[in-house]
């Protein structure tokens, strides 16, 4: 099976506090990651190849550095990696993302598109906006995967039920966290792709003529709370028993 | 936009909410409800839109019986008029069924809205969350050619009942599909060893915990306080609890009375699971943690130093 897994460079959530500074994200210090859903979208790529044979290629919508990001995806496991970079692609909002990563899926001869089910904007959106610009049919929050085709997949619904269907290839599936368990990259996978040739794919290799977003970031802003927790102060043995003492008054301890 | 139409997924609160956010994003319209379903769910859903809007379209085929993205998007295209604005609620369904459909209908995109602020022209101006709740973000959606927009749970204040509408039965609309996609079950979580749901207090670990060997500290201060142990979507992923121990949207809906949440940061998701308003405590080293604005006492301290020391505590208060 031949499988593209789109994955996203993003600020890595547990590394950083994200600040606001004159309407946009102060970046200068951030500590970029690769989205961690997308680590879950391919490992599962890697567990249907070593299961049905084929390759896996990974591919990001980005600049320069987002080189970094594939190569850690490839150290994971990924044969291929495409960058689809320009800088007429800065103001993609999340169709114009679909859009490019379609004609890459377009050039290629894909059976499966795999995606993580959300990014750091929490949108949720380029798996089901690509799906539908190929004209292939798509399954969100994903969590359970087999078959060769039709494949049997399970989505995540609420209450921790699981939705299954049937779903025809080719098709593209968003997946969420905790199907599986990402493999660990170490140094020496990290230095085996370091050099590995990357073909990096411009507007005009993909025949992709960005459109004018129509939606549009205005600003970024903290919002105002409300006075928020009763914070306890003091050394841990004090802090300890007037905890102890609230949850007593409150009913929480039986 | 005088065209606004409002998806209601079920019998639940939402029809009530998305009323609310409809006059929000839209002051002035007269939105038409549209649900699809099959049988007495249907008409329950159908009465329950009714109170909160003037007009429903109800769409009524055995094959709705269960909410299902593939023939959903087929009917909304067709029965939406060019330029329509939809609404509905950001849960599992909408993530499978609006992106794609608003691809389908030349519409544009705006998910999980939290607020609304006004427009310019066709340019709606909405408020997003990011970066897992730490940041709003202002956004402008042109809605010239329609928009889909997917509306955050308990963001928007339900709207009172209104005089009651009329609901016309527009199942003959409802098109032919041959699914890609084909549903066949819903396999409900598997039931642990503890029903979460049913505790008056609950101890909740999240990532903060940092290793698996540490959740025995939490399982301690838990057996202390005779409550039992919860925890945040993380913690399943990793595989140190069970599903069955998961609380938020993803997971599930607690009635606790006192729920201590240690090293959890707060997301929406984790906070959407836990009902009735319990007396909420946080421990998180991180001050700015989210969790805080939502509790009613709170401890900044490093798990590993404070829960020995609780657990004495607690046992001393017996």
């Amino acid at each position: 099976m031949e499988i593209l897994v789109c994955v996203k460079r993003v600020p890595d959530p547990a590394e950083n506090e994200i600040a606001v500074e004159g309407g946009g994200i102060r970046r200068d210090d951030l500590v970029y990651a690769v989205n961690e859903w997308d680590n879950y979208a391919v490992e599962e790529a890697l567990r249907i190849v070593e299961r049905e044979g084929g390759s896996v290629t990974v591919a990001t919508v980005g600049g320069p550095e987002a080189d970094e990001t594939l190569r850690r995806e490839m150290a994971m496991g990924a044969e291929k990696a495409l960058l689809l970079s320009d800088p007429a692609f800065a103001d993609a909002d999340g169709l114009g993302v679909a859009r490019i990563l379609a004609a890459a899926v377009r050039k290629g001869a894909y059976d499966l598109v795999l995606t993580g089910a959300m990014a750091d904007d929490g949108a949720a959106q380029v798996g089901g906006m690509l799906a539908e610009l190929l004209d292939w049919p798509f399954a969100s929050l994903v969590n359970r995967v087999e078959g060769a085709g039709p494949l049997r997949i399970g989505r995540e619904i609420e209450g921790g039920a699981q939705e299954v269907s049937d779903i025809d290839l080719p098709c593209v599936l968003s997946v969420q966290t905790g199907i599986n368990e990402p493999r660990y990259v170490g140094l020496r996978g990290i230095r085996k792709v370091a050099s590995a040739e990357i073909p990096v794919l411009d507007a005009a290799a993909l025949g992709v003529e960005p459109a004018a977003p129509r939606v549009r970031r205005l600003a970024y802003f903290v919002p105002e709370t409300g006075p928020g927790a009763e914070l306890l102060e003091g050394g841990i043995p004090e802090v300890a028993a007037r905890l102890a003492g609230i949850l007593k008054a409150k009913g929480g301890i039986k | 936009m005088d065209q606004v139409f409002v998806f209601v997924p079920g019998a639940d609160d939402s029809a009530a909410e998305l009323s609310a956010a409809a006059a929000a994003l839209f002051p002035g319209a007269a939105p038409t409800a549209l649900v699809a379903g099959h049988g007495e769910a249907l008409a329950a859903a159908a009465r329950d839109a009714a109170r909160a809007f003037p007009q429903v379209w109800s769409f009524d085929a055995p094959d709705l019986a269960h909410p299902d993205a593939e023939r959903l998007r087929p009917l909304l295209a067709k029965v939406l008029p060019a330029g329509a604005c939809l609404l509905l609620p950001h849960g599992t369904l909408a993530m499978d069924l609006a992106p794609g459909l608003s691809v389908r209908l030349g519409a544009a995109y705006a998910p999980d809205v939290v607020g609304a602020e006004g427009a310019d022209g066709s340019w709606l101006r909405l408020v997003r969350q990011e970066f897992g709740g730490q940041v709003h973000a202002r956004v402008a959606c042109d809605a010239a050619q329609g928009a889909v927009i997917t509306v955050r749970s308990g963001a928007f204040v339900p709207a009172p009942a209104g005089p009651g509408g009329t609901v016309v039965d527009r199942s003959a609309d409802i098109p032919a599909v041959q699914p890609r996609r084909r549903f066949r079950e819903v396999v409900a979580a598997p039931a642990g060893d503890v029903d979460i749901a049913r505790e008056e207090v609950l101890v909740s670990v999240g990532r903060g915990i940092g290793d698996q060997e540490n959740i025995a500290l939490a399982e301690e201060l838990a057996e202390a306080m005779g409550a039992a142990l919860s925890c945040s979507r993380p913690i399943v992923d990793a595989k140190w609890l069970d599903k069955g121990r998961q609380v938020g949207t993803s997971g599930q809906t607690v009635r606790p009375k006192v729920y201590l949440a240690l090293g959890i940061s707060g997301s929406f998701q984790h906070l959407g699971g836990i009902k009735g308003s319990p007396f909420l405590v946080a421990v998180n080293k991180n001050p700015k943690a989210p969790i805080f604005q939502a509790a009613s006492v709170g401890v900044v301290a490093d798990l590993l130093e404070l829960l020995p020391e609780l657990t004495d505590a607690v046992r001393k208060v017996k």
